[in-house]
């Protein structure tokens, strides 16, 4: 702890920070770039599939480095992460179904209401540890599921179809798909910019410390509880608004959003793609997300390739795809 | 009142039916400390297997008995190709690997049986009521259920307790390395406990299949209550899986059955009817939450740890 740490120190420990490029950093660029630039691709070739599929991914990828938040740096593994998505989506929808249109209500309500509801389930769960968080984080989004399930007036079982995406008076026309798109965008990068700034701060190094060893941490005088449920929330917080943004990318809400195995795809992101590495889950996310629709396009079972792949890398693949990137393997 | 214990026999039957998951579920976590989401993968299988066996044959005993071999022999399978390359490793890696196996085995059965889902037919001697006390007639299946349940339950106890394989499983749930230490083919004999979990969940999945229809993803949300059960009955203890199981099967089903009408009292009719089942889904989960907060070991601890 003399040193500053880099975020790449955390979750292996031998990574030394260098200046020139590595083929991890080349890559995070490559990807950013071509994020940044699709919209003009999709104009270009006219092609608005391929905007529509990486405004989910890039949605998906705010949710994806919440989670890796609390669970590549704090060592919190969430199994009920989708319900924040639930509850954002849900905060968005029935604000418009009430005659709420516009996002400067809409979308702060859906922050509020994750925050909440983590700082609830975090209390609670953070007493617990190890599988037991586990299970009680999914316990806690399967109370959710089914709140929102009995929702009758809110579509229950079915969802709620959402008429008018958000209004910003003027400022930002969410049904433009490229103004949309770009939006979403810059909101991943201040989120993975606000986690970089977290996990290099005072507050950040202790949650990490109390990863590597909790006991120690609570020796030297700091009360890692509070510090936990603190970044338990923000992460929830940040879910949430990936939440609003995909009720109004979808037009469309329900429980089915928060599935369990919704918070399952979210964990096979992150791991996927790096735990505990600042663009580990957006690299992880778009990998999930365009392999299932590439997949899909050259058979008709893709879950029988990418169940296995799943597997391989739980087993062989440490660090996800960053690890790969580092030439790391075991 | 005859309402009441219907709906309690229907509560007993949906906790025999999560203990028969959940104790395969509890000895794998207990004994390998292995997460295994894929649990009612197994599960869904043994439906699957069964429905297509008693298509062919047209027999239901014949298709549960080769449905259980089957499912051993799955389980057995799996255990050797994949799941005991995860042992020792991170609950995180248990979590993304058996999830893949989810998404492997659903999307299997689909390439396999299709998408449409099979039906398992009853024998029709089956599909009578019997009258278990003056007044109150219960399906004749659901009561075999629960009577085949509980032998299943008194043959595990007897294997467990009373074998020298149950002596040499309640060994390895209590000091895995001193077990291999003293010369047990531990390998073996972690492939047998997967088995014979996944035997169980095979069987689960038969006596449902009746019930409901065979589909994808029929085991999900079912493992998810498993889960529940053993946290509630503590971790590794299967006297506390059978006892959380009758608790949360009399918790869900009860109050299905009578949450709408104390809440009608409360609410409006509307709201209760609405209300009833969703707070009922929720409130095993809420007994969960509430045990994991109080005595996170469980309400009925395996007696070793």
């Amino acid at each position: 702890m003399t040193t500053s740490v880099d975020p790449a120190l955390t979750p292996s420990l031998d990574v030394a920070p260098k200046r020139r490029l590595t083929p991890r950093a080349a890559f995070t660029v490559a990807l950013l770039l071509v994020l940044a630039f699709l919209p003009l691709y999709a104009t270009l070739t006219g092609d608005a599939f391929v905007l529509t599929l990486f405004t989910r991914v890039i949605i998906l990828a705010i949710g994806a480095v919440s989670l890796n938040l609390i669970m590549g740096y704090g060592g919190m593994v969430s199994f009920g992460h989708a319900a924040y998505l639930g509850i954002g989506g849900y905060a968005v929808g029935i604000l418009a179904k009430e005659g709420i249109a516009s996002g400067f209500i809409q979308w702060p309500v859906a922050i509020a209401a994750s925050a909440l509801y983590a700082l609830a389930v975090g209390a609670l769960s953070l007493r617990t540890r190890g599988v037991y968080f586990i299970m009680i984080t999914l316990a806690f989004a399967q109370m959710a599921y089914y709140v929102t399930i009995g929702l009758d007036r809110y579509g229950g079982d079915d969802g709620l179809p959402i008429r008018q995406r958000s209004q910003f008076g003027g400022l930002i026309d969410l049904t433009n798909k490229t103004a949309f798109y770009y939006l979403c965008f810059v909101l991943l990068l201040v989120c993975i910019y606000l986690i970089w700034r977290i996990v290099n701060s005072r507050f950040g190094l202790v949650v990490q410390g109390a990863r590597v060893n909790d006991r120690r941490m609570r020796a030297i005088g700091f009360p890692t509880p509070r510090y936990k449920l603190v970044c338990f929330v923000i992460a929830g917080a940040m879910c949430g608004l990936a939440g609003a943004l995909l009720a109004n990318h979808t037009n469309f809400i329900s429980p089915a959003m928060m599935h369990w195995t919704r918070s399952g795809d979210l964990i096979v992101m992150v791991v996927l793609g790096g735990l505990g590495s600042l663009f580990g889950p957006l690299i992880g996310t778009a990998t999930f997300i365009l392999l299932q629709e590439a997949l899909s396009r050259v058979t008709q079972y893709p879950d029988l390739f990418l169940g296995p792949l799943l597997l391989l890398v739980a087993l062989y693949v440490h660090g996800g795809i960053q690890g790969l990137l580092e030439g790391r393997r075991e | 009142m005859l309402y009441f214990i219907e709906q309690c026999l229907n509560g007993v039957q949906l906790g025999m039916l999560l203990f028969l998951l959940a104790a395969g579920l509890t000895l794998v976590f207990g004994i390998m400390d292995l997460v295994n989401l894929a649990h009612g993968s197994l599960y869904m299988l043994g439906a699957y297997f069964a429905a297509t066996v008693a298509a062919l044959t047209g027999s239901f005993v014949i298709a549960l008995v080769v449905a259980v071999a089957a499912s051993l022999l799955s389980g057995m399978v799996l255990e050797v190709i994949a799941i005991r390359r995860l042992y020792g490793r991170d609950h995180l890696d248990h979590v993304l690997g058996t999830f893949g196996l989810i998404l492997f085995f659903n999307e299997l059965v689909r390439l396999i049986w299709g998408g449409g889902g099979l039906s398992l037919s009853l024998p029709p001697e089956m599909l009578t009521a019997v009258e278990i006390v003056p007044g109150v007639y219960y399906p004749l299946y659901r009561l075999v259920i629960i009577l085949a349940s509980l032998a299943v339950a008194g043959l595990l106890y007897v294997v467990v307790m009373r074998t020298r394989l149950g002596m040499l499983i309640r060994a390895g749930a209590s000091n895995r390395e001193m077990v291999g230490a003293l010369g047990v083919n531990i390998k073996l004999l972690y492939t047998l406990v997967f088995g014979l979990g996944a035997a169980l969940a095979g069987f689960a999945g038969v006596m449902q299949a009746p019930i409901l229809t065979v589909e994808i993803g029929m085991g999900e949300n079912i493992l998810i209550l498993a889960f529940v059960v053993i946290i509630i009955g503590g971790i590794g203890s299967i006297r506390g899986a059978f006892l959380a199981s009758i608790i949360v099967g009399l918790i869900d089903t009860v109050g299905r059955a009578f949450l709408p009408d104390l809440l009608n009292h409360v609410l409006s009719a509307n709201a209760a009817v609405t209300m009833g089942p969703a707070l009922s889904s929720m409130s095993m989960y809420i007994l969960m939450a509430a045990v994991l907060v109080l005595r996170p070991e469980g309400l009925f601890p395996a007696a070793s740890r």
